[in-house]
């Protein structure tokens, strides 16, 4: 564990930026959090508008519209909106369609401003229409808080269970957390500079890395567990320097195993958010961001973190 | 050398041939069971074959059991309307709500059968003292239709045969209202129905009692029906949001309490009862979420994964036996039969699928190699202790399992908190979150299988000459 220093650098060097903006502007709620409604447009400059709203909705949309021309509408609906007083959040062209964020808005009144963009601006298809109150939105945070405690809890329980001894458990959980970190500080960043939302779907990816993480650290623990059975004295009654030179093997021995493991998902999770579609390439973007942060803070977090608290707590019981 | 306890009692009590030939017919299975339809159509000479291969059903037990092996496909990914629906239950006593709730589900499903909607989804979510219905409407899009037809409280009323009615000269012009006119007992007259047993015969039937108001109103109205000659004239037809749901007769003058009897059996006579309910216990509704999710959106995503699913799989399989070699196509064997059994498994089960249902799928074939890498690097490690191949290979199984087994309950847990099979409010109901935990506790489980029980027995099989060495 000579490296100690140099892995405490590599994990703040990722964790640091993520956690300042983490802290100064937080993560960027989707309306499943924050209730609201989002409104999708596509423009449709070529066909007539005498045609029902309803024969458009079915219709595929072949003709192609740059983005400038997109972002062109989309500036030229801003004003339209504040002269309506319809108080909305944003109007972005992104996925070659016209994405409006605005507060809780019902069906006639959408209508109403379908019209109106169809009249004043640009004929207008809807294409997305989602609407959440507020309750369901603070709802679903309370309930992913209490998801992702329970869950931790459970597995750190099972882990303490089955290793007989809680620093392992105390270790693995601080090992996800440290995942989590990266993942949220990440998404911090992103959603910051790029306008990423953090959505139900993150939620998952953020429970499947935790998970993921503590499948990693197992594999690494499960070796060390092995190595102290053999050498025939309990985890209790090694010293620092005996649990250093056992942890020094077990991560030498599991890590071609841990690296070519980790290139499997890694390959799959690419390939799926490179190829993937629209609506999962940044949940598959947070499961591989997620997983590169686990594969690597199972051998060199997790690991070094158990001769940390094995030390603390050989002082305390000095004392 | 070290003793490598048994670890599946029941597998290792077959010799590793017969195991082998169960793993292949269990793999035959599978792909039977995850064949598309195929249309076969050629002729040759005499030979005329217009047919079609694979999509079969199955029905077993007289219909207990059937499928028709068709994956279900998420709202997500086949488009349409989903609508959340806050129910307002502070009219009825606690007790009575959840009953009251499956009346509230019961009438939502009329309506959106009346809407010709193929593969309707209606849920009730309780989330601590709140009641919601969750609609989904594959494959609709005209919003305000949809809300207008399942926004409302349910109504239910009792009409009496109108005798005056006349036919229209256009059968499909005339309407089953037109034969009824109203009485002016509703819903609210019904305290509660229930379903009961004839005293003598135990025939199934319903049994409803009245508030003092509508017993008031249902005596005079029975004793004027029950007058009548005519049979059909004798018909006190009930009806729920305006379509009748059972059209008894009056046998009796009734005031209080009552029966309707007749051909039920206990299915149909729970379900009148219910529908009763949704009146006797008013249930006001209101529209609090609504998402509308366009099917290109989906199916384009879909095509798409499914794409990027093969490419990181033709790049796992590539990995595999660049790194392992012969151990590496056998790993590649078993997450072909992998994939097989988990396809067949969804069309089984069935599992919904959404989007991060198969992000969940692919993630688990990422995992399921797991398994494979464990057990090969164990291998490898006891060969460079200067173990036999042989017994190289059985130390490694043995000597991976307890990571293996501790790693994939961790990821279990997760999946059983993420999926809420109790339902418990505090935590998440949301399907997409469900779809992708289902998945992935599939994939763990099937990898177990196939990680170690196939790939084990394939090298036994393909490796006997080497113990003869």
């Amino acid at each position: 564990m000579k490296y100690k220093i140099l892995y405490l650098v590599v994990s703040s060097a990722v964790i640091v930026p993520g956690l300042i903006s983490l802290l100064l502007f937080g993560l960027r709620p989707s309306i499943d959090f924050t209730g609201g409604t989002v409104l999708g447009l596509k423009p449709t400059p070529g066909i007539k508008a005498d045609q029902s709203q309803a024969n458009l909705k079915q219709a595929t949309f072949s003709a192609s519209i740059s983005n400038t021309q997109l972002t062109g509408y989309a500036d030229a609906i801003k004003p339209l909106l504040e002269k309506n007083k319809t108080f909305y959040e944003s109007v972005k062209a992104e996925n070659s369609q016209i994405t409006i964020r605005m507060k809780e808005t019902d069906e006639v009144k959408k209508n109403e401003l379908i019209k109106l963009i169809s009249k004043d601006v640009v004929l207008v298809a809807e294409s997305r229409f989602e609407t959440l109150g507020p309750v369901l939105g603070r709802e679903l945070l309370s309930k992913t808080i209490i998801g992702v405690v329970l869950a931790s809890l459970l597995i750190a329980i099972y882990i303490i269970y089955q290793f007989k001894d809680r620093l392992f458990g105390i270790c693995a959980l601080l090992a996800t957390v440290h995942d989590s970190l990266v993942i949220l500080g990440t998404f911090s960043l992103l959603g910051h500079f790029f306008g990423i939302e953090v959505d139900t779907l993150f939620v998952t990816a953020v429970l499947t890395v935790l998970s993921f993480s503590v499948h990693d650290t197992i594999v690494v623990y499960d070796r060390i567990r092995e190595k102290i059975r053999l050498s025939g004295v309990a985890f209790s009654g090694l010293s620092v320097p005996e649990l250093e030179s056992v942890v020094d093997s077990a991560t030498n021995e599991t890590l071609v195993r841990s690296l070519n493991n980790s290139l499997t998902v890694i390959f799959m999770l690419t390939a799926l958010s490179i190829l993937g579609g629209d609506s999962i390439r940044w949940f598959a973007a947070a499961l591989l961001i997620g997983t590169i942060s686990g594969s690597y803070s199972s051998p060199f977090v997790a690991g070094p973190l158990l001769i940390v608290f094995k030390r603390l707590q050989n002082r305390l019981a000095k004392r | 050398m070290e003793e490598v306890r048994g670890k599946f009692s029941l597998i290792s009590m077959l010799s590793p041939k017969n195991t082998f030939w169960l793993i292949l017919a269990t793999t035959l299975i599978a792909a039977v069971i995850d064949l598309p339809k195929v249309p076969v159509k050629f002729s040759y000479g005499p030979i005329k074959v217009d047919s079609s291969i694979g999509g079969y059903q199955i029905n077993l037990f007289n219909g207990q059991f059937s499928r028709d092996l068709q994956i279900k496909k998420g709202l997500d990914i086949s488009g349409g309307i989903r609508v959340t629906l806050q129910a307002d239950v502070n009219a009825v006593t606690k007790d009575r709500r959840s009953e009251a709730m499956d009346s509230v589900k019961s009438v939502m499903e009329r309506r959106v059968n009346l809407f010709g909607v193929a593969e309707p989804n209606v849920q009730t979510v309780r989330s601590g003292e709140e009641y919601r219905v969750v609609v989904e409407l594959p494959g609709v899009y005209d919003t305000a239709r949809a809300l207008d037809l399942i926004g409302q409280t349910a109504k239910l009323e009792f009409k009496e045969y109108n005798p005056q009615a006349t036919l229209s000269a256009q059968p499909q012009n005339t309407k089953i209202d037109d034969f009824y006119r109203p009485t002016g007992i509703s819903g609210q007259d019904l305290k509660s129905a229930q379903l009961d047993f004839d005293s003598t015969t135990n025939a199934p039937q319903v049994a409803f009692e009245l508030t003092s108001e509508g017993g008031k109103k249902f005596k005079e109205i029975t004793e004027r029906l029950s007058q009548k000659t005519n049979d059909q004239e004798k018909i006190l037809g009930i009806f729920l949001d305006g379509t009748p749901i059972s059209t008894p007769k009056v046998q009796s003058v009734i005031s209080d309490k009552g029966v309707i009897n007749g051909n039920f059996t206990v299915e149909t006579a729970r379900d009148l009862a219910t529908k009763l309910n949704a009146g006797a216990l008013p249930v006001p509704i209101k529209v609090i979420a609504q998402e509308n999710i366009g099917a290109t959106l989906g199916q384009d995503s879909v095509n798409r994964s499914v794409v990027a699913g093969i490419v990181g799989l033709l790049i796992v399989a590539l990995f595999m036996v660049g790194l392992y070699g012969r151990f590496g196509v056998i790993a590649d064997v078993a997450l072909i039969i992998y994939g097989l059994i988990t396809l067949a498994l969804y069309k089984l089960i069935p599992v919904v699928l959404t989007l991060p249902g198969i992000a969940g799928f692919l993630l688990s074939i990422g995992m399921a190699v797991d398994g494979n890498i464990l057990i090969f690097e164990r291998i490898k490690e006891e060969k460079r202790a200067g173990k036999p191949l042989r017994a190289a290979m059985e130390l490694g199984f043995g000597r991976a399992w307890n990571s293996i087994r501790d790693a994939n309950v961790a990821t279990l847990i997760t999946c059983i908190i993420l999926f809420n099979p109790l339902n418990w409010s505090l935590l998440n109901t949301s399907g997409l979150v469900r779809g992708f935990a289902v998945t992935l506790a599939l994939g763990v489980l099937v990898s177990l299988f196939t990680g170690i029980v196939v790939s084990r027995t394939l090298i036994r099989v393909f490796y006997k000459e080497s113990k003869k060495q």
